[in-house]
């Protein structure tokens, strides 16, 4: 399946991030910098980081992840500011913990190296915790935020049967239709 | 975000006001709103915060992620403490919220009215006891808080009481897995039908139509779900003064006790300041409100404002759940929606004295949500879609609200070992389960095992005796009687001891029935409010 803007709005939507004129608004400021400013507490590297981990937690049919992911990341931190902090001090973690190991960043992994990294740090077990350490905060700020957008929107929910997920607006009708497949 | 310490928001007592009420939930809320809307200079006062809002959203988000750290609506620490000493633990602030709206804030919105049989439980099968007034006394308070509610239901219900006119707006429609229901249930004998809702199937002057985002417990993005900040609302704009954290300490009463005349509150400052008024409510809450009237106790009233029958606090009761959930060898489409669409109330009545009442409810949420497996899972990638794949979608499940019969022994008391951020002990919830209503649990689960295996459904869980948990509906601890060495307030909602305090919402209750309890709640506060109208 292709990620569009429209699965980004949803996504969006899902995460509290205003009204869709005002995600369409943040949206079009343009993409961060290098460098952490206030209007743009994360970094291009920071938004890169997400694409990586997206590519690896999301189904392998999906297409588009980065436009996805970079569309929806940046949305999101510019509406919540201390969010912003936490996925950038987090990215942080997760490059600390691969410099030492692997001598490199996150993104510069193979996809099966990006999985073996999570499983080192415990991220598939952790549970998500904002303050914990660092699998924790990974699975709290990076992956259960990418899984969140994904899942929570009809983009996810919808692969498997559900168009409407809680948290997502979708009408008042389609709980009263039957299955389609 | 809700007031802020340091708003602008001027705290200080007005200098005229015919009616203090004390909690802005959908008791008091309504209350102000008739009461201003005929012209009395009304006060509103709430313990809790005034909540924007455009915060909804970041509330839902909040549920719906595992592991956020802020607190829902912000229930918690040293404000709300509480104890819970009986045999059973009661979750007193999973169950309720403070603040502009009250707990309609964080409810489902379910709203149907007792039976008639529920007024008359003693002189009809000999259980619990008569409440003071019929049926037909709240009657006409029913259309009105189905009105003030804009209620979505239909006249399908064949055991429902009588009523006179059509629900405000029309019912929402069954949902698939009702359908699914309806035929296992028409093979059992077993009818369905609609079920009241307080959310908007259609739009209306207040608030637009349901747009499905599926968390309204405990939270409606949409506003589509009634919350009591309408009524709030309405009442500033005739002219009612609301004020948000502002936790009344005590209520003060004259040299000869007949009448209260100030409620004493603290600001988030910490100043105390007295509100006077002709006539006072106090709407806090089936456990706010005793430990209130407890926390007032003086030399004229030793033993707590109002409780010369020693009744202040006894009689708690809540609905308890019953459930079964299993799965079938179908897609169920489930959690489009985060309200029940069908219920049976067959099982309603009391037949004799061998069972309380049973409300029967179908689920469209059972089981979990996709993004709900996704946030728990230890898989990633096409591993995760699969196991969602087998985990989401054939889900069924039914509930039930199961009847407490009031025992003296449940109560809502002081606990003096522990004491909030005013200092003031803390409310203890004493609550235990008794065998009669343990012995109707079994007798849902009966019930609803029967219909899963005519689905044809795997059960895969029961809530039942050992395992039912309170539905969060206080109620019974000031309860309503004739008789003032039998109860706390008259059938006018009036105290025996103090000729103007009225007490409005379920702590009134004298039997809960097993339905849930706001639309009663409503219908009696709109009574309250006409004989306080009437004395003003």
């Amino acid at each position: 399946m292709e990620l569009t803007r429209r699965d980004v709005l949803g996504a969006l939507s899902a995460a509290g991030v205003g009204s869709v004129s005002g995600c369409s608004d943040l949206l079009d400021e343009g993409a961060p910098g290098e460098n952490p400013t206030e209007a743009d507490p994360i970094t291009d590297h920071d938004v890169e980081t997400l694409v990586a981990l997206a590519e690896v937690v999301y189904p392998s049919s999906v297409t588009e992840i980065e436009s996805f992911v970079r569309e929806y990341s940046v949305a999101r931190v510019r509406d919540d500011q201390s969010y912003a902090r936490g996925v950038s001090e987090t990215v942080g973690r997760l490059d600390d913990y691969v410099a030492e190991w692997h001598d490199d960043s996150y993104v510069d992994l193979s996809a099966s190296a990006r999985v073996d990294v999570l499983e080192q740090m415990t991220v598939d077990t952790a549970g998500p915790d904002p303050d914990g350490v660092a699998g924790e905060r990974i699975r709290y700020y990076l992956v259960n935020e990418l899984l969140y957008a994904f899942y929570a929107s009809p983009t996810g929910a919808g692969l498997v049967g559900l168009e409407n997920p809680p948290g997502h607006p979708g009408g008042a009708t389609s709980y009263r239709e039957g299955p389609y497949e | 975000m809700s007031s802020q310490p340091g708003d602008d928001v001027d705290r200080t007592p007005a200098e005229h006001a015919d009616v203090c009420i004390v909690g802005a939930g959908p008791s008091g809320a309504l209350i102000a709103a008739e009461l201003s809307a005929a012209g009395h200079d009304v006060v509103v006062l709430d313990a809790g915060p005034r909540f924007d809002p455009a915060d909804r959203e970041g509330e839902m988000e909040n549920h719906l992620r595992p592991g956020n750290p802020e607190l829902l609506w912000g229930m918690g620490g040293e404000r709300d403490a509480y104890s819970s000493s009986g045999d059973r633990h009661y979750p007193l602030n999973a169950s309720r919220v403070k603040g502009i709206g009250g707990s309609t804030l964080h409810w489902q919105g379910m709203v149907m009215r007792l039976h008639e049989q529920d007024f008359e439980l003693d002189s009809s099968v000999g259980l619990g006891a008569d409440w003071p007034i019929s049926y037909d006394d709240l009657r006409p308070y029913y259309a009105a808080a189905e009105e003030a509610f804009s209620v979505a239901g239909a006249s399908d219900n064949p055991f429902a009481p009588p009523r006179e006119e059509p629900h405000p707006l029309p019912a929402f429609p069954p949902s698939y897995s009702d359908s699914l229901f309806a035929e296992a249930c028409e093979s059992l004998g077993i009818t369905t039908h609609s079920v009241g809702n307080a959310r908007n199937s259609e739009t209306t002057d207040e608030a637009g139509a349901c747009v499905g985002y599926g968390t309204c417990k405990p939270v409606c993005p949409s506003g589509a779900k009634y919350d009591a900040t309408r009524h709030v609302d309405v009442a500033e704009a005739n002219g009612a003064r609301v004020l948000d954290r502002v936790p009344v300490q005590r209520l003060e009463h004259d040299e000869s006790g007949e009448r209260v005349t100030a409620a004493v509150y603290a600001t988030p400052d910490g100043t105390e300041h007295r509100q006077e008024a002709r006539e006072f409510v106090l709407a806090a809450g089936g456990v706010e409100t005793p430990r209130l009237l407890l926390l007032s106790e003086s030399e004229t009233y030793p033993d707590g404002l109002a409780n010369s029958s020693g009744l202040v606090g006894r009689y708690f009761m809540d609905h308890l759940f019953a459930g079964v959930g299993g799965r079938l060898d179908e897609r169920t489409r489930q959690k489009h929606v985060g309200f029940i669409t069908s219920e049976s109330h067959q099982y309603y009545d009391r037949p004799d004295d061998s069972r309380t009442a049973i409300k029967l409810e179908f689920l469209n949420y059972a089981g979990p949500a996709p993004a709900d497996i996704a946030m728990g899972s230890d898989n990633f990638g096409d591993d995760l879609l699969d196991e969602i794949w087998s985990a989401y979608g054939n889900h069924v499940a039914m509930g039930a609200l199961v009847e407490q019969l009031p025992r003296e022994e449940n109560r809502v008391t002081l606990d003096p070992s522990r004491t909030d951020d005013h200092g003031n002990p803390v409310p203890d919830v004493v609550w235990r389960l008794d065998d009669r209503t343990r012995a109707t649990i079994r007798r849902a689960n009966e019930i609803q095992r029967s219909v899963l295996e005519e689905l044809g459904a795997e059960i895969t869980w029961t809530v039942g005796p050992d395992s039912t948990g309170p539905t969060f509906h206080h109620m019974g601890t000031t309860r309503m009687g004739a008789d003032p060495t039998e109860s706390v307030v008259d059938p006018q909602l009036r105290t025996h001891d103090l000729s103007n305090l009225t007490i409005a919402g379920s702590s009134v209750f004298v039997t809960g029935g097993a339905m849930n309890p706001t639309l009663t709640i409503a219908a009696l506060s709109l009574k309250a409010a006409d004989h306080l109208a009437a004395r003003l």
